[in-house]
């Protein structure tokens, strides 16, 4: 027999954000200096404290989530720079993750606001409609079929356009290649590894998941692609839409689960992210919990495997020298929520002569944030601008990054004289001895 | 009853509209700082973007006869920046600019919102840092820790903020900008100054600060060794001193100290010893080396049963982790404790620590003591256990021994201000005439009382129930910080 738990305060009785979390806060503000949003308005309400605050207050019932309270969440970005640099282990992580459904679910939108969001999903989870979206002409154009577009381009057209100049260029080639179904490993078989090949990073940076496939392959990985993979649901799911993005969180277990791998690689940070945390999304779940738990359980960052390879045994493919400073920037969804900082560099650092800068205000968000630049384009502009003003202050001759929003976000700022690439381009031109790529 | 519409406009004309919070809700996520156990809900928020700014918000208090309270970071654990109600909050949280950093005459010129590491961060470039190292200080503001001339473990060596404050430009509570110092140490007159520094906010904002900057040291090295005797660890302090030699830090801590430190945080501490001392030096690479054997060999002579060097920034790192535990851990061998806060002069310790361990016996109570051994700042906790109806034997021994350090020469001290959380102590510590000046001083500056009223001096309202037993915060359990 099973009760139905009761709401807690302004929260209805799904998910409600944990008393046992909310109170591990002690309000020391520890948090403060990187949260991107107190960075540019110094405003508690807009301050991880704050948020934590305002969640309490909802949790007890004092106030009411619409208005003020959900408009600060939303402004958050997700970013978890706060996870880091709590001294007393909040996990502000599942807070926000019980909190954004329930907005979703009980906070009445704007008109235009929803209009908008509904395009958003109507489009980045489906590759198809990437592509078609992206290929040079108007996005309406090819995508009237799709009910929430056209909706949007009815009722908002300036909100499409805005939405249209976001998309960047794309190659066609590129947009519609697809990866191999199984590439071997070059020489011995170190490991076998199944690669998540995403879909903004399938369709705008299919150059990364190539130059992926073949550094794996290089360092001894047979690397499997399953065709029938589908979007994560890291957007829907750092958005709070919480039943679509658990629908694309079942067929993607059902689709990795059943291959006989050690890992199951992502090269993207938000989408690692999410499946890390499918175990905890479905723990309510009995019928998902445990597959959910294993899959959860080999999910891998393509710099974690690495890593791991190169302290177990070093390199296997031999490098050409690369000659300049490489700044890395770490991806929040990365270094922040997955806690992936280390591997990165050490992989990068396996290029003979390479030399490794560090970002000042490293750990503050680039503003990309999943849909934030499209919700909120005014901040993320501050912080796109912001992040590139310190990238270039440490001249760097190369800038990579592990993440698809961020190579779109920072790419946008920096403009196009420095290259700006995924770590794994750039191992794959030191691997193979070619030029470095631009882009 | 809160502000009226009138009011509400002329704030915002003084700070501009988009600088001012007024919904009750996002007001809320102000009614508290560190100390969450005290909560107002403050009537509006302004969030002024320059110091003109700051003084238009405060003329418009004085005009209207509304009470105002500055708000840094809002770190501060007495509850210094807690709002007041039907009264505003002026956060200076947007007023972070360095305006300048002077290599040569080793000065930075700052706005108060910026952080105390935010400012070393703009000097190492220079080869230089700000001093004073309270443990917040990666997020606390600089106008906080010139209202609460903070201070962190290396202000034995460098002393508080107030040694590293050189001016400050101040906005009065009738709306005025005055300066207090100047670009020099030595200024004529009455130390303006030094009387703004320390005043918790209560004198008026601060809006402008220029400090002192000091050349990085070129290394640091750690130490913890332990005694057979508190005696003994007392001499190791007062022969380092007669040596000549300052140490950046000088810590002690005993033996139920160490016991519940080591429970806490397992940071390596031995349990059973007498008493470990924490020495740290800082300085040139040659003159730190020589020194660092000369302090080895004095705690050598002394019985030193146990050294461990810190090898490495972790390991340096785990050492303050116990010591900074301390304070909190002593909840997990005592179910109640009081905290004492005295200065004895050093040279006397040894007579106070005996003294206190016979009335502990006495009274049939333990005593555990950590103490900043270089400046003399004691603090003895008394064990007791409410529940055995200890309470009052337990209240007793505290305040003998609050009595017994201020017959030695020394006094009370209060590390973490004074703000709402100890204002009813104050009678404690000083006289009736003590605080008629103080007073009479605040009034000199606010003769409305409308700049941070409650804080720091006692109230009948705020005072009419006696403070409790010490409760830790739980960041004191968890060994980043202490709180007195
Ligand atoms: C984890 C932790 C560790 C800490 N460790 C230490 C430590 O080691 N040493 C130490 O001394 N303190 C410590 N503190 C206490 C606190 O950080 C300091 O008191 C700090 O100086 C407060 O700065 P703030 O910017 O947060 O000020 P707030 O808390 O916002 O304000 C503190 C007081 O200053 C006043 N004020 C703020 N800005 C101004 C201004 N511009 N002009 C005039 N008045 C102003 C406020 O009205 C209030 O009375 C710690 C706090 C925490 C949470
Ligand atoms: S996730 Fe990022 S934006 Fe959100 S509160 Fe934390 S630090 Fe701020
Ligand atoms: S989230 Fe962590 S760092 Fe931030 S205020 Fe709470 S306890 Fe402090």
């Amino acid at each position: 027999m099973t009760t139905a738990p009761a709401g807690r305060g302004a929260f209805d009785a799904h998910r409600p954000p944990e008393r046992d979390l909310l109170d591990d806060c002690v309000h020391c503000g520890f948090c403060l200096p990187t949260c991107p949003t107190y960075q540019l308005w110094g405003e508690e309400m807009d301050s991880p404290r704050g948020r934590i605050y305002l969640m309490n207050l909802a949790e007890k019932g004092e106030i009411g989530l619409q208005g003020p309270f959900h408009e600060h969440i939303d402004r958050c970005l997700g970013c978890m720079a706060c996870v880091t640099a709590c001294p007393s282990g909040v996990q502000y992580d599942r807070l926000l993750e019980s909190v954004r459904p329930q907005l979703e679910r009980n906070v009445e939108r704007s008109r235009g606001d929803r209009l908008f969001r509904n395009a958003i999903f109507a489009l980045f989870p489906y590759k198809r409609r990437l592509r078609a979206a992206a290929l040079p002409g108007a996005l309406y154009q090819r995508l009237r079929g799709v009910p929430a577009v056209r909706r949007l381009a009815a009722r908002l057209p300036g909100r499409l356009g805005a939405l249209e100049s976001l998309l960047p260029p794309v190659n066609v080639r590129e947009a519609f290649a697809t990866l191999p179904a199984h590439t071997p490993a070059v020489g011995e078989r170190r490991a076998r590894v199944a690669l998540l090949s995403g879909c903004v990073q399938d369709v705008f940076f299919h150059r990364v998941n190539e130059a992926t496939v073949r550094v794996l392959a290089a360092e001894g990985c047979d690397v499997l692609v399953p065709r029938d993979q589908v979007c994560c649901g890291a957007l829907e799911l750092h958005a709070g839409r919480e039943d679509p993005a658990l629908g694309r969180a079942r067929r993607t277990i059902e689709t990795f689960e059943r291959l006989d791998v050690d890992h199951l690689v992502t090269n993207v940070a938000g989408c690692g992210s999410s499946m890390k945390e499918y175990a905890h999304l479905l723990a309510d779940d009995p019928e998902w919990v445990e597959r959910a738990r294993v899959f959860s359980a080999r999910v891998r960052d393509v710099h974690e495997v690495l890593a791991d390879l190169l302290d177990d045994g070093g390199p296997r493919a031999p490098r050409h020298p690369f000659r300049g400073r490489v700044a890395y920037h770490d991806a929040c969804h990365l270094g922040h929520a997955q806690r992936v900082r280390t591997q990165p560099r050490a992989v990068l650092r396996s290029i003979p002569e390479l030399e490794l800068v560090e970002l000042p205000e490293a750990e503050l968000c680039c503003g990309s944030a999943g849909i934030y630049n499209l919700v909120a384009p005014e901040a993320a502009a501050q912080l796109g601008e912001r992040k590139a003003a310190n990238v270039r202050s440490v001249g760097p001759t190369v800038v990579v990054t592990a993440n698809p929003g961020c190579l779109l976000q920072i790419g946008r700022h920096l403009g196009t004289d420095l290259p700006l690439l995924h770590p794994m381009q750039l191992l794959d031109a030191s691997i193979r001895g070619t030029a470095v790529p631009v882009r | 009853m809160a502000l009226d519409k009138t009011i509400h406009s002329a704030f915002a004309r003084a700070t501009g509209p988009e600088n001012v919070i007024d919904d009750p809700v996002r007001c809320r996520a102000y009614e508290c700082d560190g100390l969450t156990g005290y909560r107002v809900v403050p009537d509006l928020v302004l969030l002024p973007r320059d110091a003109a700014a700051v003084a238009a918000a405060v003329r418009v208090c004085a005009e209207h006869g509304v009470a105002f309270v500055a708000r840094g970071a809002g770190t501060g654990l007495s509850g210094g920046a807690l709002p007041v109600a039907d009264g505003v909050v002026i956060s200076l949280s947007r007023l972070r600019r360095i305006l300048e950093i002077d290599p040569v005459n080793r000065r930075a010129v700052i706005e108060p919102g910026v952080t105390n590491l935010e400012i070393t961060a703009a000097a190492a470039p220079h080869g230089l840092y700000y001093a004073p190292d309270p443990s917040s200080q990666q997020v606390c503001t600089i106008g906080g820790n010139v209202a609460e001339n903070s201070g962190g473990a290396h202000c034995l060596k460098y002393g508080f903020t107030t040694n590293h404050v050189l001016a400050t430009e101040v906005v009065l509570p009738d709306g005025s900008i005055v300066t207090f110092g100047g670009d020099s140490p030595e200024q004529a007159g009455p130390d303006l100054r030094g009387v703004f520094v320390g005043s918790e906010g209560t004198l008026g904002i601060t809006t402008k600060i220029t400090v002192r900057l000091l050349p990085t040291p070129e290394t640091v090295r750690t130490l913890l060794a332990d005694f057979p005797s508190i005696g003994a660890a007392g001499d190791v302090v007062s022969d380092i001193v007669a040596a000549g030699i300052v140490p950046a830090a000088v810590e002690m801590m005993d033996t139920l100290a160490i016991e519940a430190a080591e429970q806490a945080v397992h940071a390596g501490y031995t349990v059973g010893v007498a008493a470990a001392l924490v020495v740290e030096l800082d300085g040139p690479v040659e003159e730190c080396e020589v020194q660092f054997d000369q302090v080895k060999r004095i705690c050598d002579r002394h019985g030193c049963t146990r050294l461990h060097i810190a090898g490495s920034a972790e390991e340096r790192a785990a050492i303050w982790r116990g010591r900074k535990a301390a304070f909190a851990a002593v909840g997990r061998i005592s179910p109640d404790y009081f905290v004492q806060d005295g200065v004895v002069p050093r040279t006397r310790l040894g007579e106070v620590l005996d003294r206190i361990a016979a009335m502990g016996k006495a009274a049939g109570l333990r005593v555990a003591n950590v103490f900043h051994a270089g400046d003399g700042n004691l603090h003895p906790l008394v064990l007791y256990n409410a529940a055995a109806g200890e309470t009052e034997r337990a209240e007793r021994l505290s305040a003998q021994i609050a009595e017994l350090c201020v017959e030695l020469g020394g006094s009370l001290s209060g590390e973490h201000g004074i703000g709402t959380d100890k204002a009813c102590s104050m009678p404690k510590m000083f006289s009736r005439d003590d605080l008629a000046v103080m007073q009479r001083v605040r009034d000199a500056f606010d003769p409305d009382g409308l700049c941070n009223p409650g804080k720091v001096l006692p109230t009948p309202r705020l005072c009419g129930e006696r403070p409790g037993p010490y409760r830790p915060h739980p960041l004191e359990e968890a060994g980043v910080i202490e709180r007195l």
